[in-house]
């Protein structure tokens, strides 16, 4: 089953602060599992894995849930901060 | 450290968060005449929050016990449902009573952002300074150790007051990242996924036999969560239905599903799917939830600082409360504040330690000690209480129900062998006597 959740996410409303990533991925050239289990555990599917086996994250449609910073604690695998004030995303209903 | 800024204002309370606890505290505290500021990184509080949404009418009476008059309420609940799933069937209990169309309900739903609104505006209306947009990004403490202050993410400006409640929520980052709090243990919180689907009230009216404001809730387990420990919900709402499901992250995290994943098999499960049909979905949302019971709870008060709600991990997953002791912690710590405040005694951690005490004497501390075993129990017996015994129970309900020729010795003798062959009689009895003793 593929279910692409990017068609919910088009419903979802954002203040993306561009150029200031709020999350981000450490320079690695082998993922750990931890990293890699987040491709899948990302509810709005940020984390993806490039052409040359990395895990990249592009956070605009992230829901700050803060998943993917518990999962990749002990492995210190990403930075995450919660956007500036104001900007990420914004539930109308929650 | 203290930072050598000069803040030109100096509050009694910061209060970090608008979310329910937060809130309770800042209204109460203001009410109290305090001097209060708080602060949210939304947009507008409730922009980030994310809750099913059960409101228990209790815990916000206590604050604001005339809240039924402007707050934004869904509907009163007068059924509840329990749901067994296993992949076609649902075994279940329905309870409804006419007694919950009472004059002052019980329970009601809710939609958080418009909720958060409303009390925020309670809030502000109390007299407290209410500044949104804006992020904490650490405490200010003094070289002791005392908090004394926060500095937040517009130009790392400061602000000083004689004392911080953190009320940041579960995924709190302040406590945390300040060491007050321990950090977040991936099986003692649950990662929830939520659609809001929008439907005509009528339509809502008709498909779960209501009328005027009653609402139903669902909550329901089993195999949609494929082993890992985890429930799905559905309430209704005036003109739209909110569905969601939530696993432990550590399940998720060596699972092979994604939330969306589960999601979908629950809304597309054939007792449900019926009732969102020809929803139109508007928002989808997810936040985590804290798991960790009883055994989690971490230090909850120190020099300057008292930690309220989901950042206490205050959660009686099994009832899914959280919302009313969010509230009726941030009431308790604003009562000891105030009191503390009159008497001209220090925010000191000796004099703090009394909210400890006051939320022992609650139902917080005490239904959260009461069920403290259930999320070891959960874990230890995950596969057979999300996926064996749904599917035992509703095998042993069809072969019951069936008319077919078998005589009904028969049909006993079937559905005991049935058990014993999917779970031995020992497993059985231990999942039974460790499930008792946890809820004892
Ligand atoms: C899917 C789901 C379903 C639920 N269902 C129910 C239910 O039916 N009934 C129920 O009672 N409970 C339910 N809960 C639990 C309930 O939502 C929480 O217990 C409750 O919201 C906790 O309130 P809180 O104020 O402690 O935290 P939150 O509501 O999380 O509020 C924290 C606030 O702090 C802000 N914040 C965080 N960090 C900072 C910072 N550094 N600077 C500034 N602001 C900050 C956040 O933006 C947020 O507004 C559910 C939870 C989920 C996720
Ligand atoms: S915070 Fe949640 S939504 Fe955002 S990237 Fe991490 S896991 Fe995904």
């Amino acid at each position: 089953m593929t279910i692409k959740v990017e068609d919910t996410l088009f419903s979802n409303r954002y203040v993306v602060d561009s150029g200031r990533a709020h999350i981000k991925v450490k320079p690695h050239t082998i993922p750990s599992p931890a990293l890699l289990a987040l491709t899948r555990v990302c509810p709005a599917h940020c984390y993806e894995l490039n052409d040359r086996g990395q895990v990249e994250v592009i956070a605009d449609g992230c829901l700050e849930c803060g998943t993917c910073r518990i999962i990749c604690q002990d492995s210190q695998d990403i930075e995450w901060n919660y956007p500036r004030g104001g900007f990420g995303v914004l539930f109308k209903f929650g | 450290m203290a930072s050598a800024q000069q803040p030109n204002d100096k509050f009694d309370v910061i209060v970090i968060g608008a979310g329910p606890s937060g809130n309770a505290a800042a209204y109460v505290l203001a009410r109290g005449g305090l001097r209060v500021l708080q602060l949210e990184r939304g947009e507008y509080p409730g922009s980030k929050n994310v809750q099913g949404a059960i409101l228990y009418a209790n815990a916000l009476e206590q604050i604001i016990p005339d809240f039924r008059d402007d707050a934004p309420l869904e509907r009163h609940v007068i059924e509840q449902r329990i749901w067994m799933l296993d992949d076609k069937s649902y075994v279940g209990m329905n309870y409804r009573s006419e007694d919950f169309n009472e004059e002052r309900p019980n329970r009601y739903t809710i939609i958080r952002a418009p909720f958060d609104k409303w009390f925020s505006r309670k809030v502000r209306d109390a007299g407290a300074t209410i500044v949104c947009e804006t992020t904490v990004t650490e405490l200010i403490r003094t070289e002791a150790g005392r908090v004394i202050g926060v500095r937040t993410d517009r130009d790392g400006a400061v602000v000083l007051a004689d004392m911080v409640i953190m009320a940041e929520g579960v995924n709190g980052l302040v406590g945390q990242r300040s060491g007050l709090r321990p950090e977040l243990k991936p099986d003692s919180v649950a990662l929830a996924v939520k659609e809001m689907h929008f439907l005509p009230r009528e339509t809502i009216d008709a498909r779960f036999n209501l009328k005027g404001a009653e609402g139903v809730v669902i909550e329901a387990m089993g195999t949609v969560t494929d082993g890992m420990v985890g429930t799905a919900f559905l309430y209704t709402n005036q003109e739209s239905i909110s569905v969601g499901i939530g696993c432990l992250v550590s399940d998720f995290k060596t699972g092979t599903a994604a939330p969306y994943e589960l999601l979908h098999r629950f809304k597309t499960h054939p007792a449900i799917a019926p009732l969102l049909e020809g929803a139109e979905v508007k928002e989808y949302a997810a936040h985590l939830i804290p798991e960790g019971g009883y055994n989690s709870i971490p230090q909850l008060y120190g020099d300057g600082w008292l930690i309220v709600g989901d950042a206490g991990q205050f959660v009686n997953a099994v009832h899914r409360e959280g919302s009313n002791m969010a509230m009726t912690s941030g009431r308790l710590a604003a009562e000891l504040v105030i009191k503390l405040h009159r008497m001209r005694e220090p925010f000191s951690s000796e004099n703090l330690a009394e909210y400890h005490t006051m939320l022992k004497n609650s139902f917080v501390m005490k239904d959260l000690k009461k069920y403290k075993g259930i999320p070891g129990f959960l874990h230890s017996s995950s596969k057979h209480v999300f996926g064996t015994y749904p599917r035992l129970l509703s095998q042993a309900a069809q072969t019951w129900f069936r008319v077919d020729g078998a005589d009904k010795r028969e049909k006993e003798r079937q559905i005991v062998s049935m058990m014993r062959k999917d779970r031995s009689f020992s497993g059985l009895i231990s999942d039974a006597f460790k499930l008792v003793r946890a809820w004892r």
